[in-house]
């Protein structure tokens, strides 16, 4: 039982770290990636190739894994945001770049193609996915506390305006995406070491939908809105798992929920705290539906 | 200062700027006039880069700023306010101004990431130094409001108080009155003469309201339908036929004498 909960706790934790990412990147410019499960991809198979064929300490295939998905990221991302794709064009450049990826994992000799990589060690503790969890949030917070969070925010809210404030559209899109691979690379490296099997199919469109929903249900502009989202992603199914067939209809319908009544997401432009609290304790005693 | 020579814009087969050339001198207050959609907030954003002109050259302290990227061209120096004002209204009014006092900022994204100490400083520094800038307009008490809930004259101070942190040498003020009533004009024109004297600023502005324009301004260039019609010192273009036949009336002369 101890050994089930662990596992649904560090799972929820790797999501955690590669949504928090994407809240850097989606949440903050406004620009959505259909693709980002290609950058956990990278991450995982770089990370375990390096320790599975190179024995390669367990720490720097980590590292290694998200530079190379940070590096990928610059590669996909230098022609769409150079050419400042808008936002719905920019989301299918996104999901064209995960699919090419998955086929790529697919045919490269290295990655042994669809059969996966088994075997590779089981590195990854609940501590150690709790430490890069707490990592990653605070460097988030860090980032969009910063003159480059302020100027993503300036740029999500009308980026004309945002470049007669001096700022480089493109560095700054850059900067987030970038900022969102490396995170997503290094989750990936986590979950190679922690189921220590993985193939393409494990990276397809419906995990960058997933998380680009965990952003979206969480709330644009929030960092621990998309990280509670992502928690509830990873849990609620699994508390479901007595419900069987119905339980992705129940997660479906959760995310409808969520959009209907929240269409800002669970905490959109906003974060988890005691102001947060406190109004939302007002918005109680003075009543919903009392305004004239 | 700011040179434009022969500068045209096209915009499919619509000719939105032909062939428009003047001269803005250092320290000088310039105003550009003329009736709507006579290209004066073209010339504006081809001067700021959001449009490549289709002919002519644009400089800007002998440098060539023509189809320059907006951001390097608010590094040569210039900045603007908008017409339909363009803040980013759901931040605060202090964030508005510290996205534009950032530009002046140098701290390196790894500093930023690990939030070392001298971040801290150099974020209360840029909180303090968006606070002078909003204190010159006189918004310094409603630093921590929403810019969407300030009302609408104060939105363009906001908007100037914005412009001002980037320290530019020069200055464009897209219809910084409209809207207002004749008292509120008068007062903008106070505000717009201090700042001018305060950030020893050059200035170039489009404006409706004749009494700014001519309290303000040394020389005037007119516009319409995308051509110069004149160029003057106020009395000469009060004067100007063509000028009270196309833009402001045979009315404004007899309601002057």
């Amino acid at each position: 039982m101890y050994e089930y909960i662990s596992g649904i706790i560090t799972f929820s934790l790797i999501f955690v770290i590669a949504t928090v990412g994407l809240a850097v990147f989606t949440g903050f410019t406004g620009l959505f990636s259909l693709g980002h499960a290609a950058f956990i991809a990278i991450g995982a198979y770089t990370s375990g190739i390096l320790t599975y064929f190179y024995n390669l300490n367990f720490w720097l295939a980590l590292i290694a894994g998200g530079i190379v998905a940070g590096a990928a990221a610059i590669v996909i991302g230098y022609p769409t945001l150079k050419a400042k794709l808008r936002s719905d064009y920019f989301a299918i450049a996104t999901l064209g770049f995960g699919e090419a990826v998955r086929v790529l994992l697919e045919n490269l000799d290295i990655t042994q193609g669809a059969r996966g990589l088994p075997g590779i060690a089981l590195e990854t503790t609940l501590p150690t996915v709790l430490a890069i969890t707490v990592m990653t949030v605070c460097a988030a917070w860090n980032f969009i506390n910063s003159r480059y969070g302020r100027a993503a925010v300036a740029v999500r809210e009308d980026f004309t305006a945002a470049e007669m404030m001096g700022i480089d559209l493109f560095a700054v899109r850059m900067r987030s995406l970038v900022f969102s691979a490396v995170t997503a690379g290094i989750a990936g490296g986590l979950f190679a070491h922690y189921v220590s099997f993985i193939q393409p199919a494990m990276f397809t469109a419906a995990l960058s939908t997933q998380l680009t929903a965990g952003v979206v249900a969480g709330g644009m502009g929030s960092i621990s809105g998309p990280a509670l989202a992502a928690i509830i992603f990873v849990a609620v199914p699994e508390l479901l798992r007595v419900a069987s067939m119905w339980r992705l209809v129940a997660y479906g319908f959760l995310l409808v929920v969520i959009m209907v009544y929240r269409p800002q997401g669970l905490f959109g432009y906003q974060e988890l705290s005691g102001t947060f609290f406190r109004n939302y304790w007002q918005k109680i005693k003075t009543g919903y539906g009392t305004k004239p | 200062m700011l040179e434009l020579q022969q500068v045209s814009k096209l915009f499919g087969g619509i000719s939105a700027c032909h062939d428009v050339s003047f001269i803005v001198q250092p320290r000088q207050i310039a105003g550009l006039i003329g009736p709507n959609g006579a290209g004066k907030t073209t010339i504006f954003n081809l001067i700021t880069g959001v449009y490549a002109p289709s002919g002519g050259t644009i400089r800007f302290q002998g440098r060539d700023i023509a189809g320059m990227r907006p951001d390097r061209i608010v590094d040569a120096g210039i900045a603007r306010t908008f017409q339909n004002i363009r803040l980013f209204p759901k931040l605060s009014v202090l964030t508005n101004v510290c996205i534009a006092v950032d530009n002046k900022v140098r701290y390196g994204l790894y500093a930023a990431l690990l939030r070392l100490p001298a971040v801290t400083v150099q974020e209360k520094k840029t909180r303090e130094r968006a606070m002078e800038y909003l204190a010159v307009v006189g918004l310094d008490g409603q630093a921590d409001l929403r810019a969407e809930n300030l009302p609408y004259g104060l939105q363009r101070k906001l908007e100037i108080a914005r412009a001002l942190a980037l320290e530019p040498r020069l200055l464009l003020l897209d219809e910084p009155a409209a809207g207002m009533n004749p008292e509120e004009s008068i007062e903008l024109a106070a505000l717009i003469r201090s700042i001018y004297e305060k950030f020893e600023l050059t200035i170039l502005l489009i404006e409706h309201h004749m009494d700014v324009v001519m309290e303000l301004c040394q020389n005037i260039v007119v516009l319409n339908f995308g051509k110069k019609l004149a160029e003057g010192t106020p009395e000469a273009i009060q004067t100007n036929p063509e000028v009270l036949r196309a833009y402001l009336g045979e009315g404004y002369k007899r309601a002057r004498n």
